[in-house]
């Protein structure tokens, strides 16, 4: 499999991705 | 002149000026030096050695003492609430704790992963050519973690003064 920080949309479609999980992760650890 | 301005206000401001510094110098490298750099390395003869004597080293010099300029000028915003921050231990803290764990990931990548290896790919540091490519693939990931990292870490550090607004459902 391609590590998509080897490409620069790679590299900014994970952080959209990560961005969205810790916002969840987020709203658990705060019982939101 | 109040201790509040001089803290939240002066303090907040310095904070975000070595930010933009700092995040504009990293989108620099994998917005533009990275690409240009390929582009000059394929020309005949190549040209981008002006990159790496004088533009290279002097960006460097700004991202890395911006980035320390940055977490430092957090942690004095946070003040007597860091640790309620970088444990969660406060439901108020969580957006900005994290956010301060992003940052505090990619100052460690700053200075542990891409400075050193970046001393050897510009020769500041001697360096056999194997070296120097193992070197170029360090540098080069730990950089590009930083960018997607900045994707969330700039998200929790702009927003987290919305969280009592609703916005993550406090």
């Amino acid at each position: 499999m391609k590590n998509p920080l080897d490409s620069l949309w790679g590299t900014v479609i994970s952080g959209l991705v990560l961005t969205v999980v810790l916002y969840y992760l987020a709203r658990a650890i705060m019982g939101g | 002149m109040t201790w509040e301005f001089i803290h939240y206000g002066l303090g907040r401001w310095v904070h975000i000026l070595f930010g933009v510094m700092w995040i504009g110098l990293l989108y620099y490298f994998n917005f533009v030096q990275v690409d240009a750099m390929k582009k000059a390395a394929a020309d005949t003869p190549p040209t981008g050695a002006g990159i790496t004597k004088h533009v290279a080293p002097l960006a460097l010099f700004y991202f890395r003492w911006a980035a320390v300029g940055t977490w430092v000028m957090g942690a004095f915003l946070l003040g007597d609430k860091i640790d309620e921050a970088f444990l969660f231990r406060e439901a108020a803290y969580v957006p900005i704790g994290i956010g301060a764990w992003l940052g505090t990931i990619m100052l460690f990548n700053v200075w542990v992963l891409i400075w050193p290896n970046q001393k050897k790919i510009l020769g500041l540091k001697p360096a056999s050519d194997e070296e120097k490519a193992k070197a170029r693939r360090v540098a080069f990931l730990a950089s590009r973690t930083n960018t997607m990292l900045s994707i969330p870490m700039i998200f929790f550090m702009s927003s987290s003064a919305l969280f009592h607004r609703g916005l993550f459902g406090g």
